[in-house]
């Protein structure tokens, strides 16, 4: 499992948060897009926001970037007015996309070029060397690009410039795994050069690498926010052991659910979830039932994801406890 | 094998039973009919019901010889038969040879318009989007879908034409000869559709395809208007135009039906081409690779006007080159025009109705008519594009960096009309030196010239106000052609259907002062001008209120 140092969230907090939303709505037409969202992201930080199609995410990043007008509420970008102060402010971030297009006659060279550009004065070492990284080839018209090479175009063309805030709408669709990890590493890089992230993804792993901080957002409300940590403080973890005992008080100990058993040859095989905040308690007890082996789940951000959808995806007809039902029947 | 769940009922078949390259073709057609079931049944409505309108006023205005001798005089002067046909019938100019030879241009136009973009919307439309690759990955054969938009086209025309036989036939018009109008009629259409085919093979996107087919469709409309020109009944030349094919049917006055043949064959080599082009070519290609480009911009680019330039200077030139070609060919029939009109200064009926006026002048307006029109509509293209950027999500890119909405906005609207400036330039130009150079002396090259720059504040008013339309309410954009639509009804046919005067106000160029045939008013220059000024100021609020919207 990565190791994710989800580091403290306050040293940086000096300066003004790199996002401030609050209370935002905007509704197009009949349909509620954004319903009182409320989102941070403090300097210097690497933000997720995670959500399913259609929850907002897309939205919420188009009024960030002042081409959407809110309807109440507030947003704060840098400190400035995503709306009134947009030029001033854009000079200061860079924005990738999630469906990229780019002009057909152009090269992605090109592109990459005029965007940049139009920002500041692009380094062209760093381009080179970026283009190397992507394995990018800039001589080819736009319209020729694969999806996945125009995504790398504008990486390559957000990542070439300085800037104090990286806005990434799902920028790693059409990515191949050996590029995502390129993807990751600059990311990093940013951070460590101190610039903000707002990172939007449907891709839980990829949150979970590099981000500091996630809000959950689901019918343009933010349904859970915090770091790593704390979310998964709220989340449980799945064990699975082989035990000569009779497992079944356990079943009855707070915080422990789904308990189930089965007879083997070598044992006993309980199965069950246990609350974090709980496992001091259970795991003497499970001790003591004589163990031959024990593995212990950390809960993931699919589980995280899959309690916040999960009533939702079970209307859909697909089973509410995916993630827990996959640990149950090893 | 499981993708023949999503392929239409007549492939639904076991692979055993296999298909053939035009499996699915019915499902395709179905298809074709469903989206655009619309438009199509607004084009086979409206076509008859043109017919329906005019023949009103051509009862009324040939019903006795007086008038019919006035109407085949006026139009017998060379500018009017660069606006009708051939002028067969003139000697008893009754109902029947008057629809045939005044309206068959004009609804060829139109449907060779229809054809034309139906045929590219459904072939390399659909390639470039890559919608049609899930569409072939189905089991659909891999003609079906160019046979099923052909035949689409093909239904499409051979109903407008026998709708609009019936309502000729139902007034009172030959049965036969109605039938072999718009027959003729249809089948010219067709042939341009059939030129779309084989276009939408070689470019491999459909702007360049319908450009492609669109430049055919002006230069035969050229050649053949100015075979018209040369002789009564047209000159050799009118036989290069698959609009004079309709014409030369002679419907109502002496039909006769092989010159639909010639356009049966000629698109039949047409499509024959088209197939052989279409198998040297993969999937989603042109017969033209792409080449490798510049790894890095050049140092110009670097503002949204640049780009604007970049996007635009390619169709500018085409447009600029191919249109001068035109009114320079049309302008070099000027000289003509006093010897041409000879025979009809002794007819005392055309005395008496064009005596003030003079001929020359009257067709050298005409040209620059035309030319204005030419550019009114790369105007309101240029301004349209601003939406495809906004819909692709170009704009919302470019928005997104340290550049002004109304810089964006500005960089689109600037290029456009400076490039407006030069075809209409362009085209005056090229018409007045057509002239000049064939021994036109007067008017001179400069007052032609003038002529022209005075349609410029219309222009301006055309493009300020698709500039409105799309900042305001940009899901509505297309109605920014409503107002170029009426403008050339007017232009065109305000006598014919006794348009009242506040209506033909509406349309920018009534107000546009004629300096070749009388003074001009520089009131109206100014309120031209003055409305589109206010037009593009409103755009400019408009563009920086609203959302932007990416599809």
């Amino acid at each position: 499992m990565t190791t994710t140092a989800a580091t403290t969230a306050g040293s940086r907090a000096a300066t003004a948060p790199a996002v401030e939303i609050h209370d935002l709505r905007k509704s197009f037409g009949s349909v509620q897009a954004l319903d009182g969202l409320d989102l941070t992201v403090e300097a210097g930080q690497v933000a997720g926001f995670l959500g399913p199609n259609g929850a907002g995410k897309s939205t919420t990043i188009r009024v960030l970037l002042g081409l959407l007008r809110s309807d109440s509420g507030s947003a704060r970008l840098l400190g400035g007015d995503p709306w009134r102060d947009a030029v001033a402010l854009h000079r200061r971030l860079a924005y990738v996309p999630g469906d990229v297009s780019l002009w057909p006659n152009l090269t992605g060279g090109e592109a990459i070029d005029y965007l940049a550009r139009l920002r500041g004065k692009p380094d062209k070492k760093r381009k080179a060397e970026l283009l190397e990284r992507f394995e990018l080839d800039p001589t080819k018209k736009a319209r020729t690009y694969s999806k996945g090479n125009r995504q790398k175009v504008a990486l390559v063309a957000a990542f070439v410039s300085q800037v104090d805030l990286l806005v990434l709408d799902e920028p790693t669709s059409g990515l191949d795994p050996l590029m995502e990890a390129v993807f990751t590493e600059h990311v990093r890089e940013a951070k460590a050069a101190g610039t903000s992230v707002l990172l939007s993804s449907h891709i839980l792993s990829e949150v979970e690498k590099v981000c500091d901080t996630v809000t959950i957002i689901r019918g343009g409300r933010a349904v859970e926010s915090g770091t790593l940590d704390d979310l998964r403080h709220l989340t449980r973890s799945s064990v699975t052991a082989v035990v000569d005992g009779d497992p079944s008080p356990i079943g009855a100990m707070a915080g422990v659910h789904d308990l189930a058993t089965t007879t083997s040859d070598a044992g006993i095989r309980v199965t069950f979830d246990v609350d974090n905040s709980e496992m001091g308690r259970v795991l003497p007890a499970v001790s003591a039932l004589g163990v031959h082996s024990f593995t212990a789940q950390p809960p993931s951000l699919e589980e995280l994801f899959m309690r916040h959808y999960g009533d939702e995806l079970a209307a859909d007809g697909v089973p509410a406890q995916g993630a827990r039902s996959k640990a149950g029947a090893r | 094998m499981s993708a023949v769940t999503a392929a239409p009922p007549s492939s639904r078949a076991e692979p055993a039973r296999g298909g053939t390259t035009l499996t699915g073709t019915w499902g395709q057609v179905r298809f074709i009919l469903r989206r655009d079931r619309v438009r199509l049944l607004v084009w086979s409505l409206g076509i008859p019901l043109l017919y329906l309108g005019s023949l009103p006023e051509y009862t009324t205005m040939l019903e006795d010889a007086q008038g019919r001798a006035v109407r085949a005089a006026l139009v017998s002067s060379p500018a009017m038969v660069a606006m009708t046909g051939p002028g067969y019938g003139t000697d008893d100019y009754s109902v029947g040879p008057a629809l045939a030879n005044e309206l068959t241009l004009w609804v060829v136009l139109a449907l060779a318009l229809m054809s034309i973009l139906q045929v590219v919307r459904h072939t390399r439309a659909e390639e470039e989007s890559s919608r049609s690759e899930l569409v072939r990955a189905a089991a659909v054969g891999r003609h079906a879908a160019v046979v099923a938009a052909l035949f689409v086209v093909v239904v499409v025309n051979a109903v407008i034409a026998v709708l609009s036989a019936a309502v000729l036939a139902a007034n009172d018009l030959d049965a036969t000869d109605a039938l072999g109008m718009t027959v003729g009629i249809a089948v010219a259409a067709l042939t341009y559709g059939a030129v779309a085919l084989v276009a939408a093979q070689v470019t491999e996107h459909s702007r360049g395809a319908t450009g492609l087919s669109m430049a055919v469709l002006g230069a035969t409309f050229t050649v053949g208007t100015i075979g018209n020109m040369q002789e009564l009944g047209g000159s050799w030349a009118s036989w290069l135009s698959p609009i004079g094919w309709a014409q030369q049917m002679r419907a109502f006055v002496d039909l006769r039906w092989w010159p639909a043949g010639i356009g049966v064959v000629a698109i039949v080599l047409l499509l024959l081409l088209a197939s052989s082009l279409a198998s040297r070519r993969d999937f989603g290609a042109g017969l033209v690779p792409d080449r490798p480009g510049r790894a890095d911009a050049l140092d110009s680019l670097r503002s949204p006007g640049a780009l604007a330039w970049v996007q635009q200077r390619m169709s500018l030139l085409w447009t600029a080159f191919g249109l001068g070609i035109m009114w320079l060919a049309m302008g070099t029939v000027a000289s003509q025009v006093p010897e041409l009109t000879k025979t009809l200064q002794d007819n005392p009926v055309y005395a008496s109705i064009l005596g003030a006026g003079d001929p020359v002048a009257g067709f050298l307006r005409i040209i620059v008519l035309y030319a204005a029109l030419g550019a009114a509509v790369f105007g309101i293209v240029g301004m349209l594009r601003a939406k495809a950027e906004e819909d692709a999500g170009r704009a919302e890119y470019v928005l997104a960096t340290p550049v002004a909405r109304g810089r964006w906005f500005g960089a689109t609207l600037g290029i456009t009309s400076a490039a407006t400036v030069v075809v209409l330039v362009v085209g005056v130009a090229a018409g007045a030196a057509g002239a000049v150079f064939t021994g036109l002396s007067d008017p001179s090259f400069g007052t032609i010239l003038g002529a022209g720059l005075l349609y410029l504040p219309a222009i301006a008013v055309f493009v300020g106000f698709a500039a409105v339309i799309y900042a305001w309410v940009p899901r509505a954009s297309t109605v920014s052609w409503v107002l170029l639509e009426w403008a050339v009804v007017v232009a065109l046919f305000a006598g014919l259907f006794h348009i009242p005067e506040w209506a033909q106000k509406i349309s920018p160029f009534w107000w546009v002062p004629d300096s070749l045939n009388g003074d001009v008013d520089w009131a109206h220059v100014g309120g031209l001008c003055a409305v589109a000024l206010v037009l593009v100021v409103l755009a400019f609020v408009g563009f920086r209120r609203r959302d932007i919207a990416t599809k």
